[in-house]
């Protein structure tokens, strides 16, 4: 369903991807974990078109994303939802309108319908009766459930999240992953998530990515890579940090 | 040092100049191909139309007033006062009007809108649009494109009227010119084509206001900084590109109008 093909990417002096290639199953749960700043969230963002590789390939159900101009990309986006880091949210709009956005810019259902596909993508996740609140009015857990239910009211075939429970206690934390292992069961959407959490990727994931060095370093089941014996995955896995004698060298 | 740094800050204005058009590009297929949400455009309309009144009247009305009395106090010495009103109002409707009110509009609206898209790109929200497959030029641009061209000559035209009128209440009622005279010379000496070449300049400058503030909003760098330097490059820009464009359209509206 989507394939990456030897993708390079520099942001200033700094390399992100050097040759990354992966493919990823329609159906299938994925979580590509690594390092802070080691260029998941990029590597997402090209996914979906946000960002334009310096050579490589995005390829999402066959087609190569880099070959798109922005307006073609916007066809092919209707197939994804995607929650941010911080939700993302509209300011200027409220939880109705925000999570309707698509589907008023699209004028295809009627108001009726509108309110009925917003109460149900609101009560997947959990807040039936905030329609009218405004973003600023919600806590870091709502405003993420709320990206949620927008990024997910036009049933799409990818959903991707960037960094789902940073930010949250583990008690919203949970929830969410469980909101999202709840999306992939439901709406039986193709789930991507980049994260560093390790007990989120435990719970969201059939199968997990290591992005190391800007290359995935090691694929395989989730049980299989929190086993690993491979240092570099085992360190990352259990939040082992590096010995002083090592930094140093 | 001197040399490579002009050269670099000549290929960083070309690039934006080249990164503008294509915003431009953008803007003009989407108002072919797309109808923009009437509720946006009329909130848009509301923000940057009724919203500067204030501003925008109150310019007009001290631009007025001081040109009025400067005016009267020079052709005092020739025995000129009557002609006062006609310089007021050409002055207003083809150059003062259009050029502060559109200057004022930068200030309030342009300052604005670079900061609330600044802050909406900072803050994912514009990459949020994408995701949600639309293109932030349909949604963000063109709204503000449209309500910036139809809310600045409204305004000029609001400006020009309590400028004239201001000046009319220092001329004839502070400095002592004849009423009627001085309304007649406004007759006489303003033509139809003055008051064109205002509506067409005003006009043109809030698309420039539209354009230049949105474009700095969405190509706004990381963080508050990249905000408050977007922010205050719009209104640079904004302003430059309407001193200078007023200069050469006098030229050519002149010389079309003259034609």
């Amino acid at each position: 369903m989507i394939e990456v093909r030897n993708l390079h990417k520099t942001l200033g002096t700094q390399k992100i991807l050097c040759g990354t290639s992966f493919r990823i199953e329609e159906g299938e749960a994925v979580v590509i974990i690594g390092r802070s700043g080691g260029g998941k969230s990029v590597l997402l963002k090209h996914l979906i078109g946000l960002m334009t590789p310096d050579s490589g390939q995005v390829l999402v159900k066959g087609e190569d994303l880099a070959c798109l101009n922005e307006r073609s990309l916007l066809r092919v986006r209707r197939q994804f939802g995607m929650l941010f880091q911080t939700a993302a949210l509209f300011d200027s709009l409220n939880v109705y309108e925000n999570v309707s956005f698509l589907l008023r810019r699209e004028q295809r259902h009627t108001d009726a319908e509108m309110r009925r596909l917003v109460a149900e993508a609101l009560e997947m996740v959990e807040l039936s009766g905030i329609e009218q609140k405004m973003p600023g009015e919600l806590s870091g857990g709502m405003r993420k459930r709320v990206g949620l239910a927008r990024a997910i009211i036009h049933r799409p075939a990818i959903v991707l999240y960037d960094e789902p429970t940073t930010g949250l206690d583990p008690i919203a934390a949970a929830r969410i992953d469980q909101l999202i292992r709840r999306v992939w069961g439901y709406l039986r959407v193709t789930s991507i998530a980049v994260t560093h959490d390790m007990k989120s990727a435990r719970t969201i994931s059939d199968r997990i990515l290591m992005l190391h060095d800007g290359e995935i370093y090691v694929a395989g089941p989730t049980a299989d890579i929190l086993s690993s014996t491979d240092p570099i995955v085992n360190h990352f896995v259990n939040g082992i940090a590096e010995p002083r004698s090592n930094l140093m060298n | 040092m001197l040399l490579p740094r002009l050269s670099r800050h000549f290929h960083e204005f070309l690039r934006e100049l080249g990164e503008l058009a294509v915003l431009v590009t953008e803007a003009a297929r989407s108002l072919r191909y797309k109808t923009p949400s009437s509720r946006e455009v009329l909130e848009q309309l509301y923000f940057i139309g009724v919203k500067s009144q204030s501003v925008v009247m109150t310019t007009g009305a001290a631009t007025g007033m001081v040109l009025c009395a400067q005016t009267f106090f020079q052709f005092h010495k020739f025995k000129m006062e009557t002609a006062t009103g006609a310089v007021v109002s050409v002055g207003m409707s083809s150059e003062l009007g259009p050029v502060l009110a559109g200057l004022m509009l930068t200030a309030r609206v342009g300052a604005s809108m670079a900061a609330e898209l600044g802050t909406m790109k900072v803050t994912e929200q514009i990459d949020a649009l994408r995701t949600l497959a639309t293109h932030p030029v349909d949604y963000l641009v063109v709204t503000r494109l449209i309500a910036c061209t139809v809310a600045g000559p409204l305004l000029t035209a609001e400006a020009v009227i309590v400028g004239i009128g201001a000046s009319y209440l220092v001329g004839v009622r502070l400095l002592g010119i004849s009423g009627p005279y001085y309304l007649a010379n406004i007759d006489r000496y303003t033509d139809p084509s003055d008051i064109m070449i205002g509506m067409i300049k005003a006009t043109f400058f809030g698309a420039v206001i539209a354009l230049v503030s949105c474009y700095k909003g969405l190509t706004c760098s990381h963080g508050a900084e990249g905000v408050g330097r977007a922010t205050t490059d719009a209104v640079v820009a904004a302003s430059i590109c309407i001193l200078v464009s007023n200069f050469f359209l006098t030229l050519f509206l002149t010389s079309l109008f003259a034609a």
